[in-house]
């Protein structure tokens, strides 16, 4: 199945971390309002700025880190795909359970001024400026972590197969 | 059949198949699944198991935050608990057995050589010492492993590391690490392997530290070959026969890269991130003075960590305005540093000794730095708000360098205190 997404371009630098995605502090939060934290070290205010369907390029080492649900703030903020130079595979995986497509294409970071508009194609690797009429061949996502995106997530698929309870359990703060 | 490298041999095996390359996307049967306490208790990082795959082969470890410092830290473990009863889990690790879970899973046996060991925390690659494989993996993935007992992994390229010669002295695994984080930078989508002549006479302490550390430069697994080191490591410690693999004569490998460990120095690591970011200490020219200095972690809570520490505080004190702080790796550790009078040489030079636990690490709680502090440390990461304030500023060293730095204030050689 294509899985394409088409959207306005958010560009940040190398060594983009779990730490700055999901910060500590995060741990402590409602997990409604863990996503709020997303790049409040680095870029203050995006989360704000950011809307549903805009796509995140990012440069080297993208994710690196922990194993902090970075794809899922970064859904949760309104990111619809994810490309990097280079992508850390623990964040990779953490895009794919979380339903975000996320892939590596050489060269993407020069591909793009921020708020050009791109058109990811998660199946055959093909990453688009659509502003400046210009394209770079990545690394497409294997069909099998297509389908998980596809189905939502793992999470989806667990309860639906009855692994585990439909609803988080929430830890008392009192 | 194909050459494989150990990385593919595990995959194959866990994955059902006789042989598998590169570019493929396997779905393997994990050895062993551990839990932690921090999902339990962070909004959205646990639902409720209806089953388990297999009570024998699912542990769950008490480490990030323990003693509990919130309400919420310790409703999560009242829930941990609960799991652990509920599902007559045999690997349970409560406050009193705690450890930070690398470490525990290395004392006890549970990471064990040839096989595949599934863990939220992105340091699951310091099994890879014991020639066991782990990388980490996301909070649902690793529901999903624990429940449903399968996970999936991308068979990526590896690199291959031969060692040779023999660490100088004041030099350590983490300094070698740091060399290759320097000279290589980041291994997104390749996963490394570590053996050659030079392996024989690195101790398991070092290769520990290495694999830990493999998370900072992006690698997905991060192997040692098997030998005699990991046989003496491992006697007594496992429940079953340990299956090792080693990789085939004609495995295929990215690239690889000799690296003379008798030429090594100590290393510096500049604040926010690991890759491509550290200084040779004698090319380190600036004077930085430290608040705080931190030896601990999945990566350097061993005892031989703390050994380094005491014997460079011995009879001195920490410099004025600086705190020194120690978290063992376990209470295994723990225990054996009071035995060895480790604790005493420390506190006596000033140092606190806390409770194991992954804690200043992360910035979660026991040495948390404050806006415009200046950190040296000895431990996994130094991202900015890592340890606390996003702006304190966190250098990285050795557990030699961290107490040298200690004593003097600022950023310190340690072959100049050494006697």
């Amino acid at each position: 199945m294509p899985h394409v997404v088409e959207g306005r371009v958010w560009k940040f630098g190398d060594n983009i971390n779990t730490d700055l995605i999901y910060p500590n502090t995060a741990f402590r939060a409602p997990e409604a309002q863990q996503y709020k934290l997303t790049f409040s070290a680095n870029r203050p205010g995006w989360v704000d700025q950011v809307r549903p369907g805009d796509l995140l390029v990012g440069g080297l080492n993208f994710g690196m880190g922990s194993g902090r649900p970075s794809g899922k703030v970064l859904r949760e903020c309104g990111i619809a795909g994810v490309v990097a130079e280079t992508l850390n595979g623990l964040c990779l995986r953490n895009c794919v359970v979380s339903a975000l497509p996320a892939m590596q294409c050489k060269g993407v970071s020069g591909l793009f001024e921020e708020g050009d508009i791109a058109r990811f194609d998660f199946s055959s690797g093909l990453v688009t400026n659509v502003t400046r009429k210009r394209s770079l061949q990545g690394e497409a996502v294997a069909p099998l972590l297509l389908d998980i995106v596809a189905a939502g997530g793992v999470l989806p698929m667990l309860v639906r197969e009855g692994y585990v309870e439909a609803t988080a359990y929430v830890a008392s703060a009192r | 059949m194909a050459a494989m490298t150990m990385i593919e041999k595990i995959l194959a095996r866990t994955g059902g198949k006789s042989s598998v390359r590169p570019g493929e996307i396997v779905e393997c049967r994990p050895d062993m699944v551990v839990g932690l306490d921090l999902p339990i208790s962070t909004d959205g990082g646990w639902y409720r198991p209806k089953k388990i795959f297999d009570p024998d082969r699912v542990a769950l470890i008490f480490d990030h935050s323990v003693p509990a410092p919130s309400i919420k830290d310790a409703t999560g473990m009242v829930e941990g608990r609960r799991f652990a009863k509920e599902f007559k889990l045999k690997h349970f690790f409560d406050v009193g057995q705690h450890g930070i879970c690398h470490v525990i899973l290395a004392e006890n046996g549970l990471a064990r050589p040839g096989e595949l060991l599934v863990c939220a925390d992105s340091h699951t690659c310091a099994s890879g010492a014991l020639n066991c494989a782990g990388r980490g993996a996301g909070l649902m993935d690793t529901l999903q492993a624990m429940t449903k007992g399968v996970i999936w992994y991308p068979v990526t390229p590896s690199v291959r590391y031969n060692f040779t010669g023999v660490m100088p002295p004041q030099v350590s695994g983490k300094d070698v690490f740091f060399h290759i984080a320097q000279e290589y930078g980041g291994h997104t989508n390749t996963s490394v392997e570590f053996g050659g002549p030079g392996l024989k006479d690195m101790p398991m302490s070092d290769r520990r530290t290495i694999a830990t550390m493999c998370a900072e430069i992006s690698a997905e697994f991060a192997l040692f070959e098997y030998d005699q080191v990991t046989a003496e490591y491992l006697r007594d410690r496992l429940d079953r026969p340990p299956t090792p693999v080693a990789p085939d004569a004609g495995a295929e490998y990215l690239e690889v890269r000799t690296i003379d460990l008798a030429a090594l120095e100590p290393y510096v690591v500049m604040p926010d991130a690991v890759p491509n970011n550290a200084k040779r200490i004698s090319q380190f020219k600036e004077k930085v003075r430290i608040d705080q200095a931190f030896i601990g972690s999945c990566a350097n809570g061993k005892i031989e960590d703390l050994r380094a520490a005491a014997n460079i505080v011995r009879g001195r004190k920490v410099a004025p305005g600086v705190r020194l702080l120690i978290t063992p790796g376990s209470q295994a550790v723990h225990i054996q540093a009071v035995q060895e009078g480790l604790v005493e040489t420390l506190l006596k030079a000033g140092a606190v000794v806390t409770n194991s636990t992954c804690g200043a690490c992360f910035g979660g709680h026991m040495g948390v730095l404050a806006a415009g502090e200046v950190c040296i440390t000895a431990s996994t990461r130094n991202f900015k708000g890592r340890m606390g304030s996003a702006e304190a500023r966190i250098y990285m060293g050795s557990p030699a360098t961290v107490a040298a730095s200690a004593l003097t204030g600022v950023i310190t050689d340690p072959r100049t205190v050494c006697a």
